[in-house]
């Protein structure tokens, strides 16, 4: 029999995630083997933080053990060896997201990239203003009348950069509204986005609602309006596989520390010619050319905004990271942790008095589920199933307007990673359904 | 330590039974001089607001009004039950020795003869991550009845 392959043959050829695996998988990740509060830990907060594999902490270990050194400066062995681990490490991380070497930078955390990108633009509208750069650096300046368009469900970190950017450049901040289901108003949008919007920035999956947003739609609208379109994707970036050539954004950042890698560490992505154009936002040593009394040059990406040393046993940690991800198959974690959430926000509905926020059960999530329990704070719920070993996130989530939008001030919420396995949905949803009956609700 | 030490049955009764909550259609009494005091937990969101009427030296009137945990609402609920009553400077005493008991990290035990129902907080104090939640509204009272005494 002759055997065709075509993609639907070659999905099924990769064998999906099952609870045995994702045993094996958590034998890599030491901490979770410890019991909390004379229970096994059940650790449903990596939207929050992760935990490390034994491969990271390792990778870590071994760059201070063997190589550790300045990079991009002294002639000896170890720089040269620490240099080298620290580019290879950023290679990794551009073709894990789809990137070229020169657009991918380090920096200690998505909020960081953020921050970078709209200081940066502010920095453009003041060179302008003074006559320093070129036509396509004058085309970046932001300024009254301007619009930046970000929506109703992002994280602070995606929100209040772009709050100072509008108040420091006298620029519009405007929010595209999400609907009672959690998705985003594209009628809306196309309607907000015009010729003055300068930047549109929205998360690919929202760490709350669990939503999955169309990007491409939107960086079809943000192109139709001229906008630089920037991509929050600490919720895709560890948890499903992102192509940011694909996708065609202008730049994307996500945090180490949510796959798997250590705190301090981060990636922005940027299109080569737009990083390029840029002023810098941190300024100082190891990213410029020439430096006289009165003004320095500066070097391109990505060394343009990497002064000062960096971030390096971090920088190769995460790329042990990405290899991790990338030999599990991001794919397949992606499908393993929908399973989950899909899991999740069905027992939940089940339950009385638990209203979830974002899609309903049968639609698209990706594998986490914030939810209001009826008569109980989320600060109780969270210290009930602490008392279980379970481990979640209680309160806003770093999006206080979205709550507000939905009518709460806190939440709890359950997210999952690819070491977690349905008996952990099971144990979670166990306890919350024993949450209002202690609370006498 | 077990969750029921943390959620005494005293603090899950006034969590639900709201002792002086409701700050509208509190007229303080005539002569009183009045203090008010909004206090906010970002972490979590929680707010509580202390409203303090102080006559001849005394607490003639406390009410408050609030959204938050079981702990921080019960917190309110017992103060404003103790704090009726008692002269400005009883107050910041039991003020004081609740604060001495909640960030003691479990070190210091609470007396019911000095804290009443406020005892039973004493709990609190293991968990760290709570211990603002018992505050918050002790806070704002403070607040609020040093403006009114001021």
């Amino acid at each position: 029999m002759a055997l065709v392959s075509t993609p639907a043959t070659l999905e099924r050829a990769v064998p999906a995630m099952d609870n045995a695996e994702v045993l094996r998988i958590r034998n890599d990740f030491p901490v979770l083997g410890q019991h909390v509060n004379g229970q096994q830990l059940v650790y449903l907060d990596s939207g929050a933080t992760s935990q490390n594999p034994l491969s990271v902490i390792e990778a870590e270990q071994e760059f201070y053990e063997q190589r550790n050194a300045a990079v991009h400066r002294g002639a000896h062995h170890l720089a040269v060896e620490a240099t080298e681990v620290f580019e290879d490490a950023r290679q990794t991380l551009a073709d894990f997201i789809g990137a070229d070497y020169a657009e991918t930078v380090w920096t200690s955390n998505a909020t960081e990239g953020l921050n970078l990108i709209s200081y940066a633009l502010s920095n453009a509208t003041l060179w302008s203003a003074q006559g320093r750069g070129d036509a396509r650096l004058r085309e970046l300046a932001v300024g009254p009348g301007d619009q930046i368009v970000v929506t109703e469900m992002e994280h602070h970190a995606n929100l209040i950069p772009w709050q100072e950017l509008a108040f420091r450049t006298g620029a519009t901040l405007r929010y595209i509204p999400i609907d009672d289901a959690g998705s985003l108003r594209l009628d809306v949008a196309a309607e907000i986005l015009s010729s003055r919007t300068k930047v549109l920035a929205f998360t690919h999956a929202s760490n709350v609602l669990g939503t999955i947003n169309p990007v491409k739609e939107l960086v079809a609208l943000g192109r139709k309006a001229g906008a630089l379109v920037v991509l929050d994707a600490c919720q895709s970036a560890p948890h499903l596989p992102l192509d940011v050539k694909d996708l065609d954004v202008d730049f994307a950042v996500f945090s180490g520390h949510k796959m798997l890698a250590p705190t301090g560490i981060g990636v922005l992505y940027g299109k080569q010619d737009i990083l390029d154009t840029l002023p810098p936002f941190l300024t100082g040593g190891s990213m410029i050319t020439t430096v006289t009394m009165e003004r320095a040059e500066y070097l391109p990406a990505p060394q343009r905004f990497e002064a000062g040393t960096q971030r390096i046993s971090q920088a190769v940690a995460l790329a042990a990271a990405a290899n991790y991800l990338t030999e599990t198959g991001l794919d397949r974690v992606h499908r393993w942790e929908a399973e989950l959430g899909q899991r999740m926000v069905a027992g939940l509905e089940a339950l009385p008095g638990i209203r979830v926020l974002g899609p309903a059960a049968g639609q698209e999530r990706i594998g986490l589920a914030a939810f209001d329990v009826e008569g109980v704070h989320a600060h109780d719920v969270g210290q009930f199933l602490d008392s279980r070993g379970i481990a979640v996130r209680v309160g806003h989530h770093c999006a206080q307007p979205l709550h507000r939008r939905l009518g709460l001030t806190a939440t709890t919420r359950a997210s999952a990673y690819l070491y977690n396995t349905t008996d952990d949905v099971d144990a979670f949803l166990d306890a919350v359904a024993g949450v209002r009956s202690y609370f006498r609700v | 330590m077990s969750l029921d030490q943390l959620y005494q049955q005293i603090i899950l009764d006034h969590s639900k039974a709201r002792h002086g909550s409701g700050l509208a259609g509190t007229e303080a009494p005539l002569g009183a001089s009045t203090g008010q005091s909004h206090q906010l937990n970002p972490v979590c969101g929680d707010e509580v607001t202390v409203r303090v009427a102080v006559e001849d030296g005394k607490v003639a009137q406390i009410s408050w009004d609030g959204a938050g945990c079981s702990i921080s609402m019960a917190s309110a609920s017992v103060l404003s039950e103790l704090a009726e009553g008692l002269s400005v400077a009883e107050l910041h005493g039991i003020i004081d020795s609740f604060r001495e008991v909640l960030r003691s990290r479990g070190k210091v035990h609470a007396d019911p003869e000095i804290l009443g129902d406020a005892a039973a907080f004493e709990g609190v104090a293991r968990y760290a991550a709570r211990v603002k939640c018992a505050m918050i509204s002790w806070v704002a009272a403070e607040d609020a009845v040093n403006q009114a005494a001021a």
